[in-house]
């Protein structure tokens, strides 16, 4: 099976702070993975590791078969990179924003694809400004759809989204997927892992504590003890840490 | 095709100039203050140097009979303004400046004055003059005067050219300083390092979309200048223009270098302050440089302010051509590269 990430005992440090702490793990191409954790188990910097914006202490890692010290002009060509908390210029519009980004790849989708794609096609003279949180966040995304990329890097694609716009979201990232991207995203929302995520990984402290299919992580549980509950990925991640997902 | 694959090239540097120009564009405050700065400066001026203006100075002198007379004589004199203050505000008058020299009646006078000031040390050779040829001195001989009154070599002529580099320097320092700095802040630069945008396109952008602001910035005190003042303009448009774009390169250039890795608007600025503020003294905008000693010279003349306000002023006073120029624009050069090339290096870009 061809690999689209390979990470391998994966090392980072801040000070005496561990954040990652010997992850491995492996995506397949054409698959969604998810890194599933509480917040500071170390997901953002692995993600940022594996995007190239943040070098490791050790460890190895492969994106579409390259290395990031030697092939990153190309390796950036494919990918697409969705960052937590990224602010677009306030006083451009949706249009302008798109064809900055798309002016950076060779090839990808016209504008009017990346409109469509998103929904945007009514807001495409907005300012940024203007747009409502899940309108930036689809923004977000089809800049980082704009160079027609092979894998798709999401930090928390939906965190403060109402329910309305994460679903719009994930029917983008569903269309993604069936055109045969891959994606690797993180979050701490179980009915998006459970959604969208061929496999899970589950962090916590910068290491991986369990990694399968959601249905399988969530049948290795047994039985539920309560017949009317069915079993989640949080009651996954609670018997195996003993914590919340969400607790800070 | 080639030229499908030189537009691709460009593309990128073209749409993020582009986006600077709209973002500056639909900041109505930006425009405002860039526009307005270099006429409130020139309408300034204008009235602190009124176009023929013969230089008065102006003596303090306490009321009362006694005083009557050293008064009557000093007003009949020309050049001379006279004005009552009594002897407990005399100190404070002369210190706000608001008499150059204070004249304490007796035999003989007093005068009182600070001698570090030129003006109180021009009033008290006038003073002196007045009041000795009152007593009675004659002249051995009274020489001719000729008064060099021609525009281009005023004090006015002189001042303007500073004040459009000054102009130059603060608008290009600040405005791509504050961008770069509000870009890392928002997160903006971290998603642009994580797309295929080459780095240097990205610096380069700004500093390109600055020139497109010159023209007017330059020309509004220039026209306003040579209306006002009939200053002359000796260069040519194309020569003009071409210091100011170095200086403007050169000023973008060191504004990205003092942004480079500010993560606070309070960081940046302290940064620009640190290296513009000198430079408003040292760099000959406001009164020559040569009035700083000899040993400080070799570095004040090397000083980015300093090289610019030279160039624009033999070009726009002189006519002097660009090849006559080649220090000042050397000095230019090297401060538009060499920070280019370091910011470059050390860009923060999370």
């Amino acid at each position: 099976m061809e690999l689209a990430v390979r990470c391998q005992n994966l090392q980072k440090r801040y000070g005496d702070v561990v954040a990652v702490d010997g992850l491995s793990f492996d995506v397949r191409r054409g698959e969604c993975y998810g890194l599933l954790g509480p917040n500071g188990a170390g997901k953002t910097t692995t993600i940022e590791i594996l995007e190239g914006l943040l070098a490791p202490d050790g460890g190895e890692v492969e994106v579409l078969g390259c290395r990031w010290k030697v092939d990153e002009r190309q390796l950036r060509q494919r990918l697409g990179v969705q960052l937590q908390e990224t602010q677009f210029t306030d006083k451009l519009t949706v249009e302008e924003t798109l064809r900055l980004f798309r002016s950076f790849y060779h090839d990808g989708k016209t504008i009017e694809e990346l409109l469509a794609l998103v929904e945007l096609e009514g807001k495409r003279r907005s300012w940024v400004v203007k747009l409502s949180g899940g309108q930036k966040q689809r923004l977000s995304i089809a800049c980082a759809l704009a160079g027609d990329p092979d894998l798709l890097f999401l930090d928390e694609p939906t965190t403060g989204l109402d329910p309305q716009s994460r679903r719009q979201l994930w029917n983008i990232l569903t269309r993604f997927r069936e055109a045969g991207g891959t994606v690797l995203l993180t979050t701490h929302y179980m009915d998006e892992a459970e959604t969208l995520c061929d496999r899970v990984a589950i962090v916590d402290h910068g290491r991986l504590i369990a990694e399968d299919a959601p249905k399988g992580l969530i049948a290795s549980l047994g039985a539920p003890k309560v017949v009317v509950h069915q079993g989640t990925l949080e009651d996954v991640f609670m018997s195996m840490t003993g914590r919340h997902l969400r607790e800070e | 095709m080639p030229s499908d694959a030189r537009r691709d090239t460009y593309r990128p540097l073209v749409e993020l100039t582009l986006a600077r120009l709209r973002e500056f564009v639909r900041e109505p405050e930006a425009l405002f203050w860039t526009f307005l700065f270099p006429i409130i400066m020139s309408v300034a001026m204008a009235i602190a140097f009124p176009a023929s203006a013969g230089q008065t100075v102006r003596v303090g002198v306490s009321p009362g009979a006694e005083t009557a007379a050293v008064r009557q004589t000093l007003a009949g004199a020309r050049d001379i303004v006279v004005r009552e203050i009594p002897e407990d505000d005399q100190l404070r008058a002369l210190r706000d400046g608001e008499v150059h020299l204070i004249v304490a009646v007796g035999s003989p006078p007093i005068y009182r004055f600070d001698p570090m000031r030129e003006e109180s040390r021009l009033a008290r050779l006038v003073v002196d003059e007045a009041l000795k040829r009152a007593a009675g001195r004659t002249e051995p001989w009274q020489a001719k005067e000729d008064l060099i009154e021609i525009p281009g070599s005023r004090y006015v002529d002189w001042l303007i050219p500073g004040i459009i580099s000054l102009g130059i320097m603060n608008n290009s320092l600040w405005s791509i300083g504050f961008m770069t700095v509000q870009a890392r802040l928002r997160k903006l630069l971290k998603r642009l390092a994580a797309s295929p945008m080459r780095r240097h396109d990205f610096l380069l952008a700004p500093v390109i979309a600055r020139l497109a602001f010159l023209g007017p910035e330059v020309a509004v005190p220039l026209v306003f200048a040579w209306i006002a003042f009939s200053m002359p303009i000796r260069g040519g448009a194309i020569s003009i223009g071409l210091v100011a774009i170095s200086g403007a390169l050169m000023f973008g250039s060191l504004g990205l270098l003092m942004g480079s890795r500010a993560r606070t608007f309070e960081a940046a600025s302290g940064l620009m302050n640190l290296m513009s503020v000198p430079m408003w003294v040292l760099s000959g905008v406001f009164f020559s440089a040569s009035n700083f000693p000899d040993a400080v010279q070799p570095f004040i003349q090397v000083l980015p302010l300093t090289a610019l306000v030279d160039a624009m002023r033999r070009v726009v006073l002189e006519g002097a051509v660009l090849t006559s120029l080649w220090t000042e624009l050397a000095v230019i050069g090297t401060w538009t590269i060499v920070p280019f090339a370091i910011a470059l290096k050390i860009f923060k870009w999370r």
